[in-house]
């Protein structure tokens, strides 16, 4: 089933990340497996990356803790070695780190020599973007990982029911469009050809982390947009190259976009006001965020629909 | 109030009814209103307390307010009464209905009035996929637009729409009508046996067996009667689609009628 969320701040930063999480919270009934966040702060010119050392629920045999600390420590020694200028360093949890450090060169060299590094995996890196995921349900993992002062201009969220693919943080939503800075995607649905586009994909050199369909999405939306189509454009070729069924969420630096497929399979809610726009998989979710009375309605099937902050 | 949920913190499996309604009762108990908010009420008790008023009170007016889009609320409300929905519901609203008339003034999710055996409801703006799904009797009226796949499975009943409706709307019909008053999406009609869909509007795409046929003055009296009865606005003309029937003798076909379906 899985539950998607997404606001965008027309006017200006809002609080977004106290207002994800009571988006997704309500809507734990569509996946209480795990949750994940992908929020954007102030832009700056420090590139900020969130990666994860291990996941949560892997045995935790002599020496867990010892190895993550070594592991955390070789990420900034190869930070230090690559000519990066690690600014600040914060674990939010023992396997769980967020980086932020000046950098001018590619971001895919920088992104596979940390991910080189055992267990590691770089959830997000961007000048503004941050991906947040982990197991259980949204006000925990906000909790966990102090969301609720997070302000910023949009952000997008996923709750997940696990179909296709384990239950841990690689498998979770958002993902990032690895590895192109400050794109990522959630995703409602399956996508019945996966396997074509992840192996057209990784023969133009993408990696893929997890077994999940969603992964595809954002690196194939970011290849097309790298190769010069807008983001309008790269999501209507979607429709006609990517089989199944999905409502997809995508966030750019500046822009949130939607796009649902033929069939109009999985729902959508929308809200649309000149402050902000909202939209979820249920109506409940936007309720969530704004205390008025709204009127709202369902995108229908092939509709793209893109928005700027 | 204090709520138990189970392990998961998904379902509410005890639930009495929060017995919160106003009633105000006029002369002989048949003409007793009750009203109620139901914003810090969960969706059970939302239900048991409707149950309570309509079938323990003998109320026959129940107005809720505030549902904030919770989803399965006046569900399985078998009994002739009349409720007021002062608000938006979210998926599953008025299932498995069976006489009541129910007026929603905010609009309403997927899957509304699924399987309802007769009565009415009204919705006053927009509804979402899966409208009046397997719809057995009574009158279904949204007077905004609605999503996919209106009717699917309809064995019966009236749905009528004031504005545009999605893709493969009156998907499966079987017997019953359809009223369009907008556009309708591709796919029109896919694979209905019987029954019958008026459109106001554009038609992007007829589904598969579902054909066009002419308006006779039944029709003509059963669309003025209907949007009379709801006050919706005509459109300038009408079109009729009905089942071709290719289908219905699928032992008979030939291999390129065979293909239609596939």
């Amino acid at each position: 089933m899985c539950g998607i969320a997404g606001i965008i701040h027309r006017d200006g930063p809002g609080d977004i990340g106290a207002e994800i999480t009571r988006m997704l919270q309500s809507m734990k009934h569509r996946g209480p497996d795990s949750s994940g966040f992908a929020l954007y702060g102030p832009p700056s010119d420090l590139l900020v990356m969130r990666i994860k050392l291990a996941d949560p629920n892997e045995a935790r045999g002599f020496g867990w803790s010892e190895r993550l600390e070594r592991h955390r420590n070789e990420i900034e020694h190869r930070l230090a070695k690559i000519g990066a200028m690690v600014d600040v360093m914060h674990g939010d949890q023992e396997y769980a780190y967020r980086v932020t450090f000046r950098y001018s060169g590619e971001l895919k060299p920088l992104a596979d020599y940390m991910e080189d590094v055992p267990g590691c995996e770089v959830l997000s890196l961007g000048h503004s973007l941050e991906i947040i995921k982990d197991l259980n349900d949204a006000e925990s993992v906000a909790e966990r990982y102090r969301l609720s002062g997070f302000t910023g201009t949009h952000a997008i969220g996923h709750v997940r029911m696990a179909t296709e693919s384990d239950v841990d943080i690689s498998g979770a939503h958002p993902y990032w469009a690895y590895p192109f800075s400050d794109i990522a995607v959630v995703h409602n649905g399956q996508l019945t050809n996966y396997h074509m586009w992840r192996r057209r994909l990784e023969r133009s050199g993408h990696r893929f982390q997890s077994e999940c369909d969603s992964e595809i999405i954002a690196v194939y939306l970011a290849q097309k947009m790298d190769g010069g189509l807008s983001l309008e454009t790269a999501m209507k070729q979607s429709l006609d190259e990517l089989d199944g069924v999905f409502t997809y969420l995508v966030v750019t630096a500046d822009s949130l976009g939607v796009a649902k497929d033929e069939m109009a399979a999985k729902p959508l809610v929308l809200y649309e006001s000149p402050e902000l726009v909202a939209l979820a998989s249920e109506e409940v979710a936007i309720r969530a965020v704004i205390g008025h009375e709204i009127d709202t309605y369902d995108p229908y099937e092939r509709e793209v629909l893109v928005w700027h902050r | 109030m204090k709520i138990n949920y189970d392990a998961r913190g998904l379902a509410e499996p005890v639930a009495q009814a929060p017995r919160v309604a106003t009633l105000s009762i006029t002369g002989d108990p048949s003409g007793a209103t009750a009203v109620f908010d139901a914003a810090e009420l969960t969706t059970r008790q939302i239900n048991l307390e409707l149950r309570r008023l309509i079938y323990d009170e003998g109320v026959a007016d129940v107005t809720v307010r505030n549902p904030g889009a919770k989803h399965s609320l006046a569900v399985g409300i078998l009994a002739r009464c009349r409720i007021t929905i002062e608000g938006s519901l979210g998926y599953f609203g008025c299932g498995l209905i069976d006489g009541p008339e129910i007026h929603v003034t905010g609009r309403v999710g997927w899957s509304v009035a699924e399987n309802m055996m007769s009565g009415v409801l009204v919705v006053d703006k927009n509804a979402g996929s899966l409208t009046g799904a397997a719809l057995r009797g009574g009158d279904v009226v949204v007077r905004g637009d609605v999503g996919a796949r209106s009717g699917i499975d309809q064995k019966g009943g009236t749905i009528i729409v004031g504005g545009n409706a999605g893709m493969m709307t009156g998907f499966m019909l079987q017997r019953g009508r359809q009223v369009i008053c907008g556009n309708v999406g591709g796919g029109l009609g896919d694979s209905m046996y019987d029954g019958a869909i008026y459109v106001g509007g554009k038609v992007t795409s007829l589904g598969v067996d579902c054909v066009e046929a002419e308006l006779d003055p039944a029709d003509d009296e059963f669309l003025a009667r209907k949007l009379r009865i709801y006050g919706i606005e005509a459109p300038a003309s009408w079109r009729k689609f009905v089942c071709g029937r290719k289908l219905w003798n699928y032992d008979n076909l030939e291999p390129a009628e065979r293909k239609l379906v596939l």
